[in-house]
């Protein structure tokens, strides 16, 4: 997508600046390295801030950090589906209410179906569990988008109605209890007990496997380009990609085996194995926990099906230009109602980590996440008008809207001002890529 | 319903002269009254418990219980309250949707010679009883026994949503308690915030940043209701804190219920409305015999509303559920021992075997 307006500046060769040439030759994409950097911004911000303020910055530690994925990971799996709806020029106003529906139901299903019949902690109980919640995500998704294609709602209407609606549902389901506790291996679906972190070997093990990836990903794009006869990165370039993106990756992986266990954990964890503890104390580093591992791969698979497969290509057609792609032949009644759907499936799996996070399912669970939802997108660079966004961005745009909640929490901000600034951010934030935008046409 | 009222008017009948020949000193002998409720509005389950509470005193006593739903409309409540009135009621219970907009109906109530109870809701008119919980004692009570389980070390307040003036209210009754620990230091404000939504996510990400910043170091978490109380678990959870630092809460959750018999939560403070709606609908029928209101048991004067007008109010004290007191709960059928046990130890708590 990015790549169009840079190629056409080829010509200019002989009088760009060398940044630009670095940005063309590594095709990175600006506005990733500008939110990136907002990013890094907030972070150091924060961290700064904390240290003049209670004399001790907590932000940038290991352990603030791996929260912080954590507590992004439902928000940033939605995003990926808000997405793709929104270059479609659609919107879903009711992630927030079907994500409580949801886990209301599966909470049900596990507590009070499963539970009594196979009895507690049958490994069974979990997967049940968790295809309940997809199929149920899967089914009023489908309502949705069928209702919108098919029927014609616009779909600010269709799913304005789905936000009541299933905020109904869930009260109906429940009343207003709460239903808890969840199902001992569900609960690991939201990374909060001992047995849902991987482990410091294994996130080494995975981080190796991304810089694989990534390596074999470079290669295989630069012998593609070499057989369609395409102009090439400059090998300094690719290499450049490479080193960066491993660095990212096994960064990453430093950070959240840099959190070990907290003590009592590691101390009831020995107990239970008869591991005598060495004088210095057990240290068991965290890695990866369970949820981020799920929105990584679900960050993964959007992002092949939206770039590499025919739906995806679609979407983006849709979003350019609807009657333009109705006319090239696309179905696109039937590609709104697979979107919406989609969208459906992921609030599914956001439900399970919030309500395996949780250990309870409620029906206040959710409520106001379709909010977070569309801010984080629209931050990550997602238009409105349609026909832009990237999975990445919105996957970005809810970390910075977790870092500003979660950095402001640290430092003890008054609620109300939170809510003020984290309103502005989202406004600012939409007025700086606009701007960006102008000037690079 | 027809049958019911002719039924009642028969009763009323009879009443009326069994009154006159024994006197109308004897309560149990009045008989025939209408006692009447206008909800705000019926879709929350709690309102149906009270309504059984009420109904079964008030027909106990021979009278007859009519009721009105505004279904959440302040307008659909000021014509209910007009049917109440042309409908004859000696006594109306008014659960008020608006404490202000309510008022001129309210005086129409007076005019027309009936009496008014708000219900659960205040509204601010000196003529009416005020009936309902109480609720800084909610906080006094959450307060009291996370100071009795932890009476120094670091405290973190999980509050409710900064909108609603009961998450104020309870943390004012949370600091008049913990005010002399905190004055000479024993006691140490290390986290406070207002959660948006009382939700329990948000609760989660708070208590997660508190042990964050403390580095674990929290010794007692004050929260303002049972559901951030199951977020606030969640995260002492992840730290293995689970069971070992007092937690607060209140509202009686199951799930709640549970976790005190687990114990991982210390106390949940429970307003049963049964209590609340056996009370007022007492107070409705004695109100109805000709009782002055003032003159009923447990009516003290309260002037801390919005207004300060000063009302006669009985305020009901709320039951602390505890590991000590559980068995008052399952006997009281608000849990099954079943839920209330679920996953609990053998021999770990007494009422759970």
């Amino acid at each position: 997508m990015s790549g169009g307006a840079e190629s056409s500046t080829a010509h200019l060769m002989t009088t760009e600046s060398p940044t630009r040439r670095f940005f063309r030759a590594t095709e990175i994409d600006t506005r990733l390295l500008g939110m990136v950097g907002a990013l890094v911004a907030i972070w150091v911000g924060f961290q700064v801030f904390g240290q003049i303020i209670t004399g001790e910055g907590v932000f940038l530690t290991p352990r603030n950090l791996w929260n912080l994925l954590v507590q992004t990971s439902a928000i940033a799996v939605m995003s990926t589906g808000m997405v793709l709806i929104i270059v479609m020029r659609h919107i879903d106003l009711s992630v927030g209410s079907m994500l409580s529906f949801i886990g209301v139901v599966t909470g049900v299903a596990q507590v009070y179906w499963l539970s009594p019949w196979l009895g507690a902690d049958n490994p069974f109980i979990w997967v049940v569990g968790v295809v309940v919640a997809l199929g149920v995500g899967a089914l009023l998704g489908a309502l949705n988008g069928f209702l919108i294609a098919y029927a014609g709602i616009p779909s600010f209407i269709v799913t304005l109605g789905g936000l009541i609606v299933y905020n109904g549902l869930a009260w109906w389901v429940i009343r207003g209890e709460t239903v808890a506790p969840m199902d001992a291996y569900f609960e690991l679906i939201g990374g909060t007990p001992q047995g849902s972190w991987i482990g410091g070997m294994a996130s080494w093990a995975l981080g190796g496997l991304a810089c694989l990836a990534i390596l074999i990903g470079v290669a295989v794009n630069r012998s593609n380009r070499a057989r369609f006869k395409f102009p090439q990165r400059p090998v300094w370039a690719e290499i450049f990609l490479i080193v960066v993106g491993c660095a990212v990756a096994l960064g990453t992986v430093a950070v959240v085996n840099a959190y070990p266990w907290p003590p009592k954990v590691a101390e009831n964890y020995a107990l239970e194995h008869n591991i005598a503890p060495p004088a210095e104390g057990l240290i068991f580093a965290h890695g990866f926990a369970i949820p981020m591992l799920i929105a990584l791969a679900v960050g993964v698979v959007m992002t092949f099906l939206s770039t590499r497969t025919r739906f995806g290509r679609y979407v983006y057609a849709i979003g350019g230009n609807p009657e333009a792609a109705e006319l090239a032949g696309v179905n696109t009644k039937l590609i709104t109602l697979q979107m919406f759907a989609i969208m459906g499936i992921l609030a599914g799996v956001a439900a399970c980590i919030t309500a395996a996070r949780l250990d309870a399912a409620s029906n206040s669970l959710g409520q106001f996440d379709e909010l977070y939802v569309i801010a984080a997108t629209v931050i990550g660079g997602t238009s409105l008008a349609g026909g832009v966004g990237t999975i990445y961005g919105a996957m970005l745009g809810a970390l910075v809207m977790q870092s500003l909640q979660s950095g402001m929490t640290l430092l003890n901000f008054d609620s109300a001002v939170k809510d003020v600034i984290v309103g502005s951010v989202l406004v600012f934030a939409v007025w700086i890529d606009q701007l960006y935008r102008r000037r690079q046409a | 319903m027809k049958s019911i009222k002719s039924l009642a008017s028969g009763a009323a009948v009879s009443a009326l002269s069994a009154a006159f020949l024994f006197g109308a000193a004897d309560p149990a002998l009045a008989k025939g009254h209408k006692e009447c409720v206008s909800w705000k509005t019926f879709q929350e389950e709690r309102w149906k418990t009270d309504e059984k509470a009420i109904k079964s005193v008030v027909e106990a006593a021979g009278d007859t219980f009519i009721t009105a739903d505004a279904q959440g409309s302040a307008t659909k409540q000021a014509s209910d309250i007009e049917g109440l009135i042309s409908q004859k009621c000696n006594v109306i219970l008014v659960v008020a949707y608006d404490a202000d907009a309510i008022l001129p109906s309210i005086k129409k109530i007076n005019d027309a010679g009936i009496k008014a109870i708000a219900y659960d809701v205040q509204f601010e008119d000196p003529n009416a009883l005020y009936i309902t919980f109480d609720n800084i004692g909610v906080g006094r009570l959450m307060a009291k026994e996370i100071y009795k389980a932890k009476p120094s070390g670091n405290y973190a307040f999980i509050k409710g949503d900064k909108g609603d003036p009961n998450a104020t209210f309870l943390f004012s009754g949370i600091q008049e308690v913990l005010k002399d620990g905190m004055d000479s230091g024993k006691i140490k404000n290390v986290c406070e915030t207002f959660t948006d939504g009382w939700k329990p996510d948000n609760a989660q990400k708070e208590m997660e940043q508190c042990l964050t910043k403390q580095n674990n170091k929290v010794d007692a978490v004050v929260s303002e209701n049972d559901g951030m109380a199951s977020g606030v678990v969640a995260a002492l959870k992840a730290q293995g804190l689970a069971g070992s630092v007092p937690v607060s809460g209140q509202d009686g959750d199951l799930a709640a219920i549970n976790r005190v018999a687990l114990g991982t939560q210390t106390v949940s403070i429970w307003k049963d409305s049964r209590q609340l709606g056996k009370a007022a609908a007492e107070a409705a029928v004695a109100m109805a015999d000709g009782k002055d209101a003032a003159g009923l048991a447990g009516v003290m004067k309260f002037n801390k509303g919005k207004k300060g007008v000063e009302m006669n109010t009985i305020l009901l004290p709320p039951t602390p559920v505890t590991k000590d007191t559980l068995a008052a709960v399952i006997d009281a059928g608000w849990i099954t021992k079943d839920k209330a046990c679920a996953g609990v130890k053998k021999g770990s708590v007494a009422v759970c075997g």
